[in-house]
């Protein structure tokens, strides 16, 4: 890299709204620039994880870094920078977005500017990126470029005349994206020899080298051996080893000067010392302030983790442990459960990271886990003037103890076509939402402006919108403050015993309902036993809903002749087993489906 | 034998032949030909003459991959045991000819020491016997004969897939007892699709009339593997993996899936009828006990009625943990400590067979598994709770060496406690609730604290 003319250096990243086809862009370009040969490429290079490639959205950050010939015969370098693809991660977005001069925007030709697509390229814009949309998928039969075209400029008001079409899947047209990057991109700014200013946008941990911290050097020079510090969680370090991005691989390099994208590796053990956002300069000559924008991020959703075998706990820990070497996000503390044993209090950016985190424990890790219901954290305000941040739901204080509480609320944009405004009103208002404002983007498209509390909108709001709209409403929020709120706790009891994993903290107009549904799933969940089990739901001492599991009228091996003994009690060992793997709450056995099945309660 | 006191064995005979599969049977049983037939009565022959050869340290010693048998015994089977049962089990060992039974007789004669007092059974099902047959039977020494009706409601044994009318069981009946035979049983199945109480009450009454000195009247399991559980999955019942019963699908009917008609005995759009509710089925079941008294049955086991003095010696074996040998195609053993199979495998037990490789060698048997003690007292309560007297707790501590309420303290207390399990002196039974549950009872006895 040494020499690089700056000049000929353009760093950039893809937003897009989900499934516009950022990913298959990212790998055409590669595949464009030569970087990897189409045979090489497994699809969506930049997607590690199968989890990613799946779900079809970018967890982590990824860069990859690319060498194109333009048509006006230079030859750019170019630094891709893969941005996660979800609200959960927006302030990953936003550091990733900070290390870029300028991004693509890609909008789908058929289904035009959603609100992620809006939400992005207003995050693109407070960044200062010069953004530069590009039309994809214009192979399909329902294409309709033009109009696509005209909505870029009326709705988000970027010129759009010369945006290049293309075919991302088919590589249509993509010489012209990369004819743009060079042309309307700009090449970054700053000076090679000022004090060190490296931005960390994403770190990963790898077991040989420790943290490796992706970064962009906004400002003078690093190299091995380069003492480091971390402006905001104060970590030193020397350098090992610099380098930029392959396609998959990192490839050492002798510096990284202003301008430039790749990596650093210094024996650093945690990333936790590495966080987005940070700044590194260098620790003999550091620079005078850090770049501004960082923040440390909190987790917003929390749930309890236990393994569904006792024994496992201790892999679990393991587990976590190791998933949280590469996400800092992650947060989790040991807790017990009278219902559920020993497992692990878990803190996750929303529930999209909660589900990530909970398959790659399954998958990963081969755990089989009983999640609880997710809470977000409520502000509990005692009557002695102490406010409690609750995470569980069983740690809420005695009522007496309670001024009152609060929940977080968030700001929600839904943007939908107008025939289905009124079903999305309507469950924006079932789920407590507070209308502020509607605005017509373009005739049949309207922006609705909801504020909703965030625990209404953790379990299952998306999947609601998405059906009650067929699939037209896009959605985007962003927390917006504390509000106080009629809040209870919501307790479940079987065969008169509370149990603690199934207790959630509701608001008290809702309450009922849900205490209804939730008795009415576990009586489907929980098999019949030797005697009758009531269930029932309750706030405090007070029954709010209440359903019964009959005893069990019959278990019989009728036939037991013919002296095969062993297939007998081959059938009793497996009844047994059965058993073993519910969770005995006094005298009553709960399958572990049961704690899972209340967190769908609206699925019909 | 220098007067020693010879031990007890019951024999088990498996014949895997039947006219015809019925729909809920998942027996090792299939239709074959006279020719199939011939061979396997010459195989079975050539496995009782075996037993006659083999002498004690049967399971060779260094074959140490396999688990070391825990059974040992002076000489042969003929030096070591009596036979105080035989069962003639199938399958429908009546389809056999009298010459074949004849054969098989002669060697068991002669392979074994047989008690003159043996409780000696052969199952039979109406439209097979003749009286050629019987007389053969009574000939050998067969004094016990098993009539499989199931139901006396023709429409039923349709449903059932059975091969036979109510009526050709009256016939069978009648010649049976014109052979002489003072000592039947009668097979009944309750809980058929599609019956109610009242036509169970009518097949009770109808069988109890002919007063036959036995009864068994099972509930109906749908079992994995027949066309029963194919049609029963197929229509959204829940068949329960763990204990196979069946829950009701609400009275619809359910149209017998095209795709398996086949399979389902060749009626493609017939309808198969819904399975009796789990209230009915247990209302079946107490109205058999009531009926059953009342023609002067006493029921000594969970599905088993009989006359005073006709509890079915060879089933009480069973139950009683006592050893017994099972001769022919997957036939189940218990001797000493150990329990083993004979192979599944038709064409394998033939070819076993013709080159006397007995079970008794490792190699040629299925599922060899040594019990030990913790085994063997789960199999003590889960099989001697079957009966309606329960378990001498005497008996346990004379077999264990280990007081009973030390060992299974917790199960018993919580058992008695809720009303499935009583005392009635040295003896612990079921209750009636506790039959009805005796698969949640018996799981609480697999793990004693040994």
């Amino acid at each position: 890299m040494e020499g690089t003319d700056q000049n000929k250096i353009r760093n950039f990243c893809i937003i897009a709204h989900i499934d516009h086809g950022k990913s298959t862009l990212a790998d055409r370009i590669i595949e464009h620039t030569g970087l990897l040969t189409s045979r090489e490429m497994q699809a969506q290079v930049l997607d590690n994880m199968d989890l990613e490639r799946e779900r079809g959205i970018t967890i982590k950050a990824q860069a990859v870094r690319t060498v194109y010939k333009a048509k006006d015969g230079e030859e750019y370098i170019l630094n891709l920078i893969d941005t996660p693809g979800h609200v959960d991660f927006n302030y990953e977005v936003s550091r990733s977005l900070a290390a870029c001069d300028g991004a693509i925007l890609v909008v789908d030709a058929a289904q035009g500017v959603e609100a992620q697509t809006l939400a992005n390229v207003y995050l693109a814009l407070d960044h200062d990126l010069d953004v530069v949309p590009v039309i994809n998928k214009i192979d399909l039969p329902s294409a309709e470029p033009e109009r696509v075209k005209e909505e870029i400029e009326d709705v988000i008001g970027l010129e759009a005349d010369d945006a290049p079409l293309i075919s991302a899947k088919t590589g249509q047209n993509i010489e012209d994206v990369l004819e743009q990057i060079v042309k309307k991109i700009p090449a970054p700014a700053g000076d090679a020899h000022a004090p060190l200013q490296a931005l960390i946008f994403d770190s990963v941990y790898d077991s040989y080298r420790g943290v490796i911290v992706f970064c962009r050097v906004m400002e003078g020079t690093i190299q091995k051996g380069t003492p480091i510090l971390m402006m905001a969680t104060g970590a030193k370090a020397e350098v090992v080893e610099v380098g930029y991005f392959g396609a998959g691989q990192f490839i050492p390099c002798g510096s990284l000067s202003a301008g430039m994208v790749g990596y650093i590796t210094a024996s650093l053990k945690n990333v936790k010392d590495t966080r987005v956002g940070d700044t590194v300069t260098n620790a003999a000559a550091p620079c005078s302030e850090p770049l501004p924008g960082y923040k440390k991020v909190n987790s917003m959703v929390y749930c309890g983790m236990y393994p569904a075998d006792g024994a496992k706990y201790p892999d679990l820990r393991d587990a976590l442990e190791k998933l949280q070497l590469n996400d800092a996000a992650l947060q989790f503390e040991a807790e017990t459960s009278a219902a559920l044993g020993f497992g692990f209090r878990c803190g996750f950016l929303g529930l999209l990271h909660l589900e990530i985190i909970q398959e790659r424990l399954e998958r990963e890790y081969n755990l089989d886990l009983v999640t609880t219901a997710p809470s977000v954290i409520y502000k509990v305000h005692k009557t002695d003037g102490e406010i409690i941040d609750l995470t569980n739901p069983t740690n809420l204080p005695d009522p007496s103890e309670i001024e009152y509480m609060e929940e977080p609320i968030v700001k929600a944009e839904i943007m939908v076509t107008s025939e289905y405004i009124g079903a999305i009103m309507d469950l924006c208002q079932e789920r407590r939402g507070v209308y502020e404002s509607m605005e017509y983007i373009e005739e049949k498209r309207a922006v609705l402006h909801y504020r909703l509390p965030l625990n209404e909108i953790i379990y299952d709001f998306f999947d609601a919108l998405k059906s009650r709209s067929r699939g037209y409403a896009s959605f985007d929020y962003e927390i917006d403050g504390y509000e106080r709120s009629e809040l209870v706790k919501l307790d479940i009891l079987i065969n008169k015993e509370e149990v603690d994993a199934l207790s959630f903290i509701i608001h008290s107009a809702t309450a009922y309902e849900r205490g209804r549904k939730m008795c009415e799933k576990l009586k489907g969940e929980i098999p019949r036993q030797l005697f009758e089990i009531p269930i029932q739901a309750a706030i405090g001492s007070k029954i709010i809903a209440r359903e019964t599991v009959k005893a069990m009228r019959k278990d019989v091996l009728a036939k037991c002749y013919g002296g095969d003994i062993s297939r007998k009690k081959k059938l009793l060992e497996k009844q047994k087993e059965g058993k073993k793997r519910m969770r005995q709450v006094g005298n009553v056995e709960i399958p572990q489906r049961a704690f899972m099945s209340v967190l769908k309660l609206d699925e019909n | 034998m220098g007067g020693k006191r010879k031990r007890r064995l019951e024999l088990y005979l498996h014949i895997p032949f039947c006219v015809k599969k019925c729909a809920y049977c998942d027996f090792l049983s299939a239709p074959a030909d006279e020719e199939m037939r011939q061979r396997y009565v010459d195989a079975l022959c050539l496995e009782i003459y075996g037993y006659r050869r083999e002498r004690h340290h049967v399971y060779k010693a260094g074959d140490s991959a396999r688990l070391q048998p825990r059974f040992s015994f002076e000489g042969t089977f003929h030096d070591a045991y009596e036979v105080d049962s035989i069962f003639l089990g199938g399958g429908t060992p009546s389809i056999l000819e009298g010459r074949q039974i004849r054969q098989i007789f002669t060697a068991l004669w002669e392979a074994f020491d047989i008690s003159p007092q043996a409780e000696i059974t052969i199952e039979a099902n109406p439209g097979t016997v003749t009286r050629e047959k019987l007389a053969a039977w009574r000939e050998v020494g067969i004094g016990r004969v098993s009539i499989g009706l199931q139901s006396a409601s023709d429409e039923e044994l349709r449903i059932l897939g059975r091969i036979h009318t109510y009526g050709q069981f009256e016939e069978t009946y009648r010649a049976v007892r014109e052979a002489g035979f003072d000592n039947v049983n009668v097979d009944l199945i309750s809980a058929i699709p599609g019956q109610d109480v009242e036509s169970w009450r009518r097949t009770l009454e109808k069988v109890a009339a002919f007063s036959p000195e036995h009864i068994s009247a099972y509930s109906l399991i749908v079992e994995e593997g027949t066309p029963f559980y194919e049609y029963f999955k197929e229509a959204g019942t829940c068949i329960s993996d763990a204990h196979e019963t069946v829950q009701p699908v609400g009275g619809d009917a359910s149209v017998m899936p095209g795709g398996n008609a086949d399979k389902a005995g060749g009626c493609a759009g017939f309808i198969m009828p819904a399975l009796p509710s789990e209230e009915d089925e247990r209302e079946m079941y107490h109205l058999t006990g009531r009926v059953l008294s009342s023609y002067g049955y006493h029921q000594y086991e969970i599905s088993n009625y009989a006359k005073e003095g006709y509890a079915c010696r060879h089933n009480l074996g069973y139950w009683e943990r006592r050893e017994y040998l099972g001769i022919g195609l997957g036939a189940a053993s218990l001797i000493g400590h150990t329990r083993f199979k004979n192979t599944s495998d038709l064409e394998t037990y033939l070819e076993n067979m013709q080159n006397a490789r007995t079970p008794l060698s490792a190699e040629n048997a299925d599922e060899v598994e040594n019990l030990t003690p913790a085994d063997e007292m789960a199999e003590f309560l889960f099989l001697g709770l079957r009966k309606t007297r329960g378990i001498s707790t005497r008996e346990f501590a004379e077999n264990f060496g280990r007081d009973i309420g030390e060992v299974y303290e917790k199960p018993l207390r919580k058992l008695e406690n809720g009303g499935w399990l009583k005392r009635e002196g040295d003896r612990v039974l079921l209750t009636e609730r506790g039959m009805d549950v005796s698969n949640m009872v018996f799981v609480e006895f697999l793990e004693p604290e040994v």
